[in-house]
């Protein structure tokens, strides 16, 4: 231990340069030819290091995934409301512009003892004030909006930033009006100084207007084929539910499959 | 353990600490120093994922330093860093999740943290592993207290609370709320120009009392080798 520590006081340039004598006087070629060869033979350790990382950590990474989904499922729909496994009762939503994606999302089905109990979606607000606002919604099968959380936002801090509960400094914090709002009433989906009714905090409307045009859109967009959205099978691909003209047609064979 | 070698840890860890402080003499790796601190729990957290990534990896580098070839030893040393840091990355990913999603991309980061590869390039390169370890968790501590120190200034001043967070580390556990509920903060000082500010303020207390104390020991060598940003 304390020859370990000894030659940090000495020059050790000497030292290194001593541990590759049998290297004099290398060719150019031999030299570049060795360091390729070192270099490769440190990328496949190191690699190797990663690899085991990666294979010891799956499991724990997926399964802190979903607990943290889950978590904030319960933001919007309590837990107690549904004994389906959630995150495995899911259709592939298309990129639906009414809900401002870009990309397909997983939509979540909430059952208890086989019956529909709410729809848990993403959507997203394109005109934050500084960027997009992410959402969480959960629609229950009566047409009434469980709860909104923003999971993502890049709204002023203190100012805009409200939108967010956890940031919120209202006793109710603000995102808790869409609560139990009755989503096939199209009206009404606007802050009161645009006559709207929603409260807002004045001087960072920006945000406010941003999260209620979203959740209003997706709302209207996902009520009215919120039956046939159930109906289908576990794994399949909504898309056809949103084809313009196409009504969906249930029947019994259809809803077998439903939880 | 003899002496001397006590004698020559000891410096470093003094060098580390204050005398060549990577957040106030150095000025190195001010990215993620100042994108983080806007908490003590960040800055925390993200220092101390630095502090394991500087010990391991210039202690590897130390005891590879042999086999390492003087012309492509840069590559290596990325390379080795780099592994280390995509290691702890997964780590946080599996174990301290909500963590990882608060420091998001500043802990791949740290392999980019120019402080990791100078001590390993100046210092790991030259010396033997329990030196190098040593130098490199030094290194880091004097990052770590800055941070500390830059993230409770900015948490206090622009949210009013200390260890905002701290349930993503201890489940159940409660920040402080100072300056009472009905604070509604300084928000300059979360924003990017609140820790230029502060940071600022803290290099010229240092340099103050470098100053104040300099005249008192004018035999004192250490201040010299401590230049402003390489």
């Amino acid at each position: 231990m304390s020859d370990d520590v000894r030659d940090t006081a000495a020059p050790v340039d000497a030292a290194i340069d001593e541990a590759r004598p049998e290297l004099t006087p290398p060719s150019a070629l031999g030299s570049a030819a060795r360091s390729a060869l070192l270099l490769g033979v440190f990328s496949l350790v190191f690699t190797a290091l990663m690899a085991l990382t990666y294979e010891a950590t799956r499991e724990p990474i997926r399964a802190s995934v979903d607990a943290r989904r889950l978590d904030l499922i319960a933001q919007v729909l309590p837990p107690g409301d549904y004994d389906n496994v959630l995150l495995d009762d899911s259709v592939q939503m298309p990129a639906l512009p009414a809900l401002g994606l870009e990309q397909p999302v997983a939509l979540l089905r909430a059952r208890r003892a086989g019956e529909p109990v709410a729809l848990v979606f993403e959507a997203r607000a394109p005109d934050g004030y500084s960027g997009a606002i992410r959402l969480l919604l959960a629609l229950r099968a009566n047409g009434e909006l469980a709860g909104v959380r923003v999971i993502e936002h890049r709204e002023t801090p203190g100012l805009g930033d409200y939108i967010d509960p956890a940031k919120d400094r209202a006793r109710t914090p603000w995102i808790t009006q869409f609560a139990g709002r009755d989503t096939t009433d199209a009206t009404g989906w606007a802050v009161r100084k645009d006559g709207g009714d929603f409260a807002y905090m004045t001087g960072a409307t920006i945000s406010a207007r941003a999260v209620i045009r979203a959740a209003g859109r997706a709302a209207a967009a996902l009520s009215p084929v919120r039956d046939a959205l159930f109906a289908l099978p576990a794994g399949s691909d909504a898309t056809p539910v949103f084809a313009p003209g196409v009504e969906p047609e249930h029947t019994a064979g259809e809803l077998k499959n439903g939880s | 353990m003899d002496p001397e070698a006590r004698a020559a840890l000891g410096d470093i860890g003094r060098k580390g600490l204050w005398e060549n402080n990577t957040a106030l003499v150095q000025l190195l790796g001010l990215c993620p120093l100042l994108a983080v601190s806007t908490s003590v729990v960040n800055a925390v957290s993200l220092a101390l994922a630095t502090v394991l990534v500087m010990a391991l990896a210039s202690g590897a580098v130390a005891a590879l330093r042999t086999l390492i070839p003087h012309e492509i030893r840069i590559p290596v040393f990325i390379l080795i860093i780099a592994a280390l840091v995509t290691c702890l990355d997964l780590a946080f990913n599996a174990w301290l999740h909500s963590l990882y999603l608060v420091l998001g991309i500043f802990i791949p980061l740290i392999v980019t943290n120019c402080i990791v590869l100078a001590r390993v390039e100046a210092f790991a390169a030259k010396n033997s592993p329990l030196a190098a370890a040593w130098d490199g968790a030094a290194m880091g501590v004097g990052l770590l207290w800055v941070l500390a120190l830059l993230g409770g200034a900015r948490e206090l001043i622009g949210s009013g609370t200390l260890f905002a967070g701290i349930d993503m580390i201890i489940p159940g556990a409660r920040p402080l709320h100072l300056l009472g509920e009905e604070y509604h903060g300084l928000l300059i000082a979360i924003l990017p120009p609140g820790a230029f500010i502060l940071l600022g303020l803290m290099i010229a207390a240092r340099n103050a009392w470098v100053a104040r104390a300099q005249p008192a020991h004018p035999t004192d060598t250490h201040t010299a080798d401590a230049p402003a940003a390489a």
